[in-house]
């Protein structure tokens, strides 16, 4: 069979000096039903920009499709009942042990299907996955100030589908009930009941009684299922529209301007090497699932309010708050008859806090720097000292909480006391930030010098040469134009200055953004002038 | 010099940070060098065999895998097969998957065109024709309704819409129990006078004289099965029960007749977020709560040493029937597990004793 080059809807203007082909016929059917081939037209030669950095979104992208898939089929063999049961399939070391029916049927996905543990495997490899590809493609957007308009909305979605990739997370790790997630979801239920007024309610309502009761892992595997991806998917198609609406950012290059996109057409390049690399996204997910074993629930045993084991852990994105649960203070207080927990609405509202911050910072920071301006060039981390330090620190808190979830290991891997390593953490939550933003800005600051350095005195090649007169110089090279460009092409505001407005009267907002103005553009390195240039070809 | 560049000429807030532009010129996009697949015919050749090679390779993959499919069956009970299984399986998904990838990812960077291109952009606003047709169509929707001039009905809209949803919150209250309220699922637990003390898993009573010193016993009710959710029972009434050497024990006078003989029983469920404590230090006699490491001293009254939990683990008063099996004295006095706003009121202030100085400043 011959088939023509064109996708599936060729423009109808060329169908007529096509011959008749198999694909020619069913692209004019299609047309002529959903006139498809105005999204042919307009998307089929769109400009990708190609960069490494710009493929984490993709892998977060790919490793949903994979958890869909993977997801589907394990409904089909998943049980989600609380009701009791004896097990009696193939794992003997927990036969004829009572368990809820919903461990029964994951230890039978594990054993008895065939392709079932492999099923599991791959569904929570890509789940991890996920979480992590989307994290990085956050930090990505973060470092890079690919938030700013008119992106911003975009980082709001972003963020709320990486709060669902968690949500979804937690309610998977749930369901198997086996004693670690059962243990997860008494952790959940202490947390919920500390909060003021409501809290008894909510778990009143959400365990359908007492803990754990026979109802919750029906509920949250309902929300697993349909309330929570459908809610993802709407979200992740929102995030494609206004990719393909804004346009994707590129960095500053030889030919880059804040006004063109440069790159490979969707049709065909793009779409090949997209295509390809969701196949080798899901073969990765697939072999790393072929060969390692995660979350084994037969050695957990099933979910028992008495037993649990030293060493538990969460999955590694829920790490950051089990970590500032462990490293809050001890306080309680009572009042009027009332108990108001601290010990676990502090961390809860720090959580919150920090939560709110990163999903409204492209605000903060345009609100700072009254930038009404649409950015298309992706910063370099080091042009952006400021905004680079303040994500390091970000990192730092995320970080310091995330090793707190593993406090207890840390202590018994390197053979400390536990107090001392959470006295440690405690204090490092609050230093490690600022050292972090510290060091950051100044090492950024150094590397703009580097830049600037070589820009006007050349790398240094390598190449010693001895004198006339007996001395040894390495020579400098400098750069080639298009090299050169890389280094030169970025902005480098000044602090605000301290203005009157129409009606001649400064005000305190005016002053106090002059003040964040400040401290976020007073450190800066000059950018490399025409002049400079001439001035050091001369030496 | 840096005086003589010229400002953006967009229009720049008041309170911008000052911008300059770059003095230098975009040298533009540069040249295109030709790959050696494009130079040498035989190389793009030998660049459309691998590929052939890949996709060839991936379909051998999905072959081995239907293959290990059937020919490594699970056999029940034999552990091995369905690790075979497992391996051979995922690795036949993962050879097809991989080398379509690889193939494809080949296939577009040696044989399909890399010449770049370029786009241009335009502001992402819509023109000014447009916004004014969008203003118009607005204008016109809110002639025609009468949405501004007509606002009794629009603001009853408005209000109505507001109350609709309250019938969907109202539709949960019977996610739990319609005859009970939170704090009557919480406050007590299925101890009382007379329960026997018993070995959790078995159900073996306890004597008195089987308490050893050193270890701790998980301690389940006697008719914990018996009951109608015996999980969610044991959830709450999960117990602890230690002896210690008279001269550690540290006892407050009040509770003195709660233990028996050196041997005291607090509940399990964490105080802080309700995990179990299950790790007992024999030498210090402290608990530990292996989720958030909150410690208990057991010798005084399980008050916390160290982490975020707050209140001592609740204790069980003990005693022994005729027949030297350990019993229950009575539920406990307080609400066992983490805190709730309401606790308080389900604490039992006739029988309740509090411990003494278990403030912050007692901790070690």
């Amino acid at each position: 069979m011959t088939t023509t080059q064109s996708p599936n809807a060729a423009p109808a203007s060329q169908a007529p000096q096509q011959r008749k082909t198999v694909t020619s016929w069913a692209a004019n059917y299609l047309d002529e039903r959903t006139s498809i081939s105005g999204v042919t037209a307009y998307l089929g030669r769109k400009i990708f920009p190609d960069h490494w950095s710009f493929m984490l979104g993709e892998v977060a992208l790919y490793s949903f499709v994979v958890i869909l898939l993977s997801g589907t089929f394990l409904t089909f063999f998943f049980d989600p009942s609380m009701g009791h049961t004896t097990y009696e399939g193939s794992y003997v070391p927990l036969k004829g042990i009572e368990m809820s029916i919903a461990y029964a049927s994951s230890l039978d996905i594990s054993f008895d299907i065939r392709g079932g543990l492999l099923m599991r495997q791959v569904h929570h490899w890509a789940a991890l996955l996920f979480v992590a590809s989307i994290g990085l493609h956050m930090l990505r957007v973060f470092f890079t100030g690919a938030f700013r308009k008119p992106r911003e909305l975009n980082w709001v979605i972003g963020f709320l589908l990486f709060i669902l990739a968690m949500a979804e997370g937690f309610t998977g790790y749930s369901l198997p009930d086996d004693l670690l997630s059962g243990n997860g979801l008494a952790i959940i239920n202490g947390m919920v009941k500390a909060i003021p007024l409501v809290g008894g309610w909510i778990s009143y309502l959400l365990f359908g009684g007492m803990f754990p009761g026979v109802d919750v892992i029906p509920r949250l595997f309902v929300l697993h299922i349909m309330l929570l991806p459908a809610i993802l998917i709407v979200l992740l198609g929102m995030h494609m529209v206004l990719l393909v609406l804004n346009k994707h950012t590129q960095f500053a290059g030889p030919g880059k301007t804040n006004e063109n996109v440069v790159g490979v057409p969707i049709m065909p390049v793009f779409a090949a090497k997209a295509g390809g690399f969701f196949f080798l996204v899901f073969g990765v997910i697939m072999a790393i699932a072929a060969t390692f074993t995660i979350n084994p629930i037969w050695n957990y045993g099933p979910y028992d309010p008495s037993p649990v084991s030293a060493g538990t852990q969460p999955d590694w994105y829920i790490g950051f708050a089990d970590g500032a649960l462990r490293l809050a203070p001890g306080w309680e207080t009572e009042l009027f008859g009332l108990t108001f927990s601290w010990n676990i609405l502090i961390p809860m509202a720090v959580l919150g806090l920090f939560i709110v911050l990163v999903m409204f910072y492209p605000f903060i920071e345009a609100w700072v720097t009254q930038d009404k301006r649409e950015h298309h060039l992706a910063d370099r981390p080091r042009n952006a000292p400021t905004r680079t330090a303040i994500g390091a620190a970000g990192v730092v808190f995320y970080a310091v909480m995330w090793a707190g979830a593993s406090s207890d290991l840390i202590a018994t891997h390197f053979h400390l006391n536990v107090f001392q390593v959470t006295w440690v953490l405690q204090a490092l939550i609050f230093l490690g930030p600022i050292i972090a933003f510290w060091v950051t800005k100044r090492v950024a600051l150094g590397l703009q010098k580097k830049d600037r350095e070589i820009l006007l005195h050349g790398f240094e090649s390598g190449r010693i040469v001895r004198r006339p007169g007996g001395e040894y110089i390495e020579v400098h090279q400098g750069l080639d134009e298009y090299e050169s460009w890389k280094l030169k092409a970025f902005e480098s505001p000044e602090p605000a200055k301290v203005r009157p407005d129409e009606r001649g009267r400064i005000t305190t907002g005016t002053h106090v953004r002059a003040a964040l103005s400040r401290w976020f553009f007073e450190d800066r390195i000059e950018p490399v002038t025409k002049a400079e240039v001439e001035r050091a070809s001369h030496h | 010099m840096a005086e003589e560049t010229k400002m953006q000429d967009v229009e720049l807030h008041r309170d911008a940070a000052l911008e300059r532009s770059s003095e230098f010129e975009n040298p533009g996009l540069p040249p295109h060098r030709k790959r050696q697949t494009d130079l040498h015919p035989e190389k793009a050749k030998r660049a459309e065999r691998t590929v052939f090679t890949w996709f060839l390779v991936s379909a051998l993959g999905s072959i081995v895998a239907v293959a290990a499919y059937i020919a490594v069956p699970i056999t029940p009970g034999d552990l091995t097969t369905t690790r075979m299984n497992n391996l051979l399986l995922g690795l036949g998904i993962a050879l097809a998957l991989l080398s379509i990838g690889i193939g494809a990812v080949h296939w577009s960077k040696q044989l399909m065109s890399d010449e770049e291109h370029v786009d241009l952009r335009h502001p992402t606003r819509g023109s000014d024709a447009t916004r004014a047709k969008a203003v118009e169509v607005f204008t016109l929707g809110d002639q025609e309704s009468g949405f501004s001039r007509r606002s009794l009905i629009r603001n009853s809209l408005i209000g109505a819409l507001a109350v609709v949803p309250l019938p969907a919150v109202v539709l949960f209250r019977d996610l739990a129990p319609a005859d009970e309220v939170p704090t009557d699922v919480f406050a007590h637990t299925m101890w009382e006078a007379g329960t026997r003390l018993c070995l959790d898993p078995t159900g073996t009573p306890i004597r008195a004289e089987d308490v050893s010193y050193g270890s701790a016993f998980h301690v389940i009710p006697e008719d914990l099965e018996e009951s109608e959710h015996p999980l969610d029972e044991k959830a709450k009434a999960a117990v602890l029960l230690m002896r210690l050497p008279a001269d550690a024990l540290n006892e407050s006078p009040e509770r003195a007749g709660w233990s028996y003989d050196g041997i005291v029983a607090y509940s399990k469920i964490c105080t802080h977020v309700g995990c179990p404590v299950a790790l007992y230090e024999q030498q210090t006699h402290h608990l530990l709560c292996p989720c958030h490491q909150s410690t208990f001293d057991v010798k005084n009254h399980c008050k916390v040493i160290f982490g975020p939990a707050k209140r001592p683990l609740p204790q069980l008063p003990i005693t022994v029937d005729d027949e030297g099996y350990l019993i229950a004295q009575r539920d406990f006095t307080e609400p066992v597990g983490p805190s709730y706003f309401e606790r308080l009121h389900d604490v039992d202030e006739d029988g309740h004793v509090q411990v003494a100085g278990t403030t912050t400043e007692q901790r070690a």
